[in-house]
């Protein structure tokens, strides 16, 4: 009854969090457009690539948030891994280790903190906000200590200007068919991770805790284990974060990353993961950090000052809720149905 | 306001007409033309399958919802396009199905919400309380109105609701299943503060699946189905099955259709089971061909005893064994694996993710076998399953990516019950799977747990609806205050034998020795 052949794009409208992000991805044509027409360097090349490069960032950070936002918790810990990421393995090159173990270790830290998080919030049941904010810390407090509260020197003092230079084309500074490798990355990662959250059991599991936990776990779904892996997710992304920014500037900042946790909820949220869990895809993510990047892009390109960037931020994200809260409550139909 | 002299007779003005009225959702009519009526002093009973538009009805008349066509008259008053400020204004309180109430305040906080007493700079917490111990006191009910909310027992929040409603001077009382929660003396109690409230010219629509219950209490009835008015009249001039033919629009049969198998092999044991203070000592078998039901009164332990069965709570001792053999559950994913599956009682808090699809809940517990093995979902097994559930339980929907939340009672109640069926469970737990879902469907229940037994299942069937245990189940175990207080035939019982047992308190037995 059910199996009646539907138009492509019926279809494509029928997978549930589609909406919100086919929205966010006209929003981004209108935007690209509008900046495009006051200054047309806009559409230039290279600034294409910029852009591509910048949103990738962004990308993986709301990718990170996203899985946890959908989980029904959040985490705040990811602007901090950025950071830690970027100092250990920097600290590590800058002593002239292998740059491949220093990555390894500086994964492997970031796993270790999302187990945590997984942990403190699937298993013993923390407030997810308490629980990250206190790894947060933490993990801010060891991108300091790794290098005695100092930035470290240039990569390239340890392992050697070619091996550094290596490093930074691998992650940032390098092209591979003409487009930046840091967007190539950032897209792999992309399709790995909306493969596994819209077509793997666990990917299910993820929707289902967010959406009713206890219903979640009365049907068998394995809630610390689920939350774990949200976590790690978002470690793993905010690992490859921290290495971008390493690479970019070719040394290790303390303070990398700060406040992307926060640039995450945001790219999710524009592109209609919901905060309250259960709902949202990652189509959504790429649209949310897509419309950021091309409105700080634009705002800059137009000689817009970092405040009223800031600004203009702040009113999309809460305009683009307000938006999908005002559509789904129907007052709009309420209005005109007089 | 003027007060209403209720003499008990039709000839009570006319407080509420409807007519004509008609509201569609995306994709779906709701209500279609349809009229109704209330009269003061009389208790209205509203009837109709689940997805008949009652609620969609009633959410118009207080002012949730807009209709699209028809008109409206309150007390006389044209209202368009009503708000909910409005209805209340004109005196129409509705009591929901799941109460609102803000758990963590006192019970005066909560009547006197968003309309609190103050007194020159603070809030005269002295007077809202004592105002609030006034109603409370009028309406016989023994509750303090500084006592937390949550604390209370259901039955007794419904009570501070109503007390809440009269309050703010309601007249038109629209309850929702009031009765779905509440033990038996519950009812008698909230039946006697309905009579009062009725006396007292207050016009009260009355929305239930309980059809048995509607002779103590209901003057007259309309009854709606798909979305549009099927009749009226007076209750005492229709018979039961009139109204359960109007309602679902064909004859049902049988209430409690029951088949008959052979008695096989033990299936299914439970040796001293202790859990917590509601579940001691707790032994019972469930053998091949049979459904064994769980009578008792609410809190006996029935439904904490299937948690920690299916490994939801901690167990303290115990031992469990499935065709013979001890299995060791200490987490659902335990229990289903080895065959144990349980449809628990509360769906909104437990078997449903009403955020998600039709398909994503069905599919949640089966995604071992609808995955392969790197856990990627095989759409088309899915689909398979999917399209099986909805045909077997008849589940009333146009597809199977509609939010579950938007379902009506009765299909969520299938739908938490369809996701356990497609798998080869050897015991099938069902809690309270009738809990407020109406007489079609419930017989769709009734069926399908009988389907189960023929296929030697072993069938769990905790239930506080007395006739329907003993129409369905094969054998009856009771239980109260956490203890299996006795073991029945079905077919060899009365209530009062049930009740007798439901009752044995153990200090009570201690006396008596």
């Amino acid at each position: 009854m059910n199996s009646k052949k539907q138009s492509p794009l019926k279809q494509l409208m029928g997978i549930r969090g589609m909406g919100a992000a086919l929205t966010a991805f006209v929003g981004l044509v209108i935007i690209y457009i509008a900046f495009g027409l006051i200054n047309p360097a806009v559409f230039s090349g290279q600034n294409v690539l910029n852009l591509l490069r910048s949103m990738s960032k962004y990308l993986l950070i709301g990718i990170a948030q996203s899985y946890v936002l959908i989980t029904g918790n959040i985490d705040l810990s990811i602007g901090t891994m950025v950071g830690m990421s970027a100092m250990i393995s920097a600290t590590m090159m800058t002593h002239g280790t292998n740059p491949l173990l220093a990555v390894l270790v500086a994964l492997v830290s970031c796993l270790a903190v999302g187990v945590v998080n997984g942990y403190l919030v699937g298993k013993f049941k923390l407030p997810p906000f308490i629980a990250t904010l206190g790894t947060m810390f933490v993990t801010r407090g060891i991108a300091y200590m790794v290098n005695n509260n100092r930035n470290t020197d240039a990569i390239a003092t340890g392992i050697g200007k070619e091996a550094g230079d290596k490093f930074q084309e691998i992650f940032y500074y390098g092209k591979t068919f003409g487009i930046y490798n840091t967007f190539w990355i950032a897209i792999i990662v992309f399709i790995v991770f909306f493969f596994i959250l819209s077509k793997t059991r666990t990917g299910r599991h993820i929707y289902a805790i967010g959406s009713n936990i206890d219903a979640a776990k009365l049907s068998g779904v394995n809630v610390v284990g689920t939350t774990t892996k949200a976590y790690l997710v978002s470690s793993i992304c905010s690992w490859l974060v921290g290495l971008i920014l390493c690479a970019q500037a070719g040394m290790g900042n303390m303070e990398a990353g700060n406040m992307y946790e926060m640039y995450g909820v945001a790219a999710g949220v524009i592109g209609g993961v919901s905060p309250l869990g259960g709902t949202g895809i990652l189509l959504g993510t790429l649209a949310g950090a897509a419309v950021w990047q091309t409105l700080e892009n634009g705002l800059n390109m137009i000689g817009a000052q970092v405040g009223i960037q800031r600004l203009v931020i702040g009113v999309i994200v809460v305009g683009a809720v307000l938006l999908d809260v005002v559509v789904r409550s129907g007052q709009f139909g309420k209005k005109k149905s007089k | 306001m003027p007060t209403w002299e209720g003499k008990g007779d039709e000839m009570n003005e006319v407080i509420v007409s409807m007519n004509n009225i008609s509201k569609s959702f995306p994709g779906v009519k709701a209500l279609d033309r349809v009229h109704f009526e209330l009269r003061a002093g009389e208790v209205m009973a509203l009837l109709g399958e689940n997805g008949a538009g009652k609620s969609t009805l009633m959410k118009i008349l207080s002012g949730v919802y807009t209709r699209d066509e028809g008109t409206m008259e309150i007390f006389g008053k044209e209202y368009g396009d009503l708000t909910p400020k409005q209805a209340q204004h004109a005196g129409v309180a509705i009591i929901h199905q799941e109460l609102n109430m803000c758990r963590h305040l006192s019970v005066a906080e909560n009547m006197f919400l968003g309309r609190e007493i103050r007194g020159k700079v603070a809030l005269n917490n002295a007077r809202m309380e004592e105002e609030a111990r006034r109603i409370l006191d009028d309406l016989k009910i023994d509750i303090n109105p500084r006592q937390t909310v949550g604390d209370l027992p259901v039955s007794k929040q419904q009570m501070v609701e109503i007390a809440k409603a009269l309050s703010i001077n309601a007249k038109i009382l629209i309850m929702d299943e009031p009765t779905s929660s509440l033990t038996a003396r519950e009812i008698e109690d909230l039946f006697r503060i309905i009579r009062k409230l009725k006396s007292e010219g207050c016009g009260i629509v009355y929305i239930s699946h309980r059809l048995e219950e509607l002779a103590h209490i209901v003057d007259r009835v309309t009854i709606m189905r798909d979305g549009q008015y099927i009749t009226d009249g007076k209750f005492s001039d229709m018979t039961m099955d009139q109204i359960i033919a109007n309602m679902v629009g064909r004859e049902i049969k049988e209430k409690f259709p029951r088949v008959e198998c052979l008695k096989g092999k033990k299936v299914f044991e439970v040796k001293n089971l202790n859990a917590g203070k509601m579940v001691k000592d707790v032994s019972f078998s469930v053998y091949e061909g049979e459904i064994v039901g769980f009578a008792g009164l609410m809190g006996a332990g029935r439904t904490e005893t299937t948690r920690a069965i299916f490994g939801v709570d901690q167990k303290e001792s115990g031992k469990i064994y499935v065709d013979g053999k001890e299995v060791k559950i200490n987490c659902p994913m335990d229990a289903i694996k080895n065959g144990v599956v349980l449809a628990p009682e509360d769906r909104k808090k437990d078997g449903l993710c009403t955020k998600l699809s039709i398909r994503q809940n069905l599919a949640l517990p089966n995604l071992d076998w609808v995955c392969n093995k790197l856990g990627v979902v095989n759409s088309r097994k899915e689909e398979a399953l999917c399209e099986k559930a909805v045909r077997d339980l008849r589940i009333k929907t146009p597809n199977v990516e509609i939010d579950s939340g938007n379902l009506s009672g009765g299909n969520q109640q299938k739908v938490v019950v369809g996701k356990w069926l497609a798998r080869d469970s050897r015991v099938v737990i069902f809690d309270e799977p009738t809990r407020g879902i109406d007489v079609g469907a419930k017989v769709e229940i009734y069926n399908l747990m009988n389907e189960l037994k023929k296929q030697g299942i072993a069938v769990v069937f905790v239930s506080s609806e007395m006739p329907e245990v003993m129409g369905i189940a094969d054998r009856i175990i009771v239980m109260c205050d956490g203890r299996i207080t006795g073991e029945v035939m079905a077919r060899e019982t009365t209530q009062s034998e049930i009740l007798t047992l439901a009752t044995t308190f153990e200090d009570k037995k201690i006396k008596s020795n």
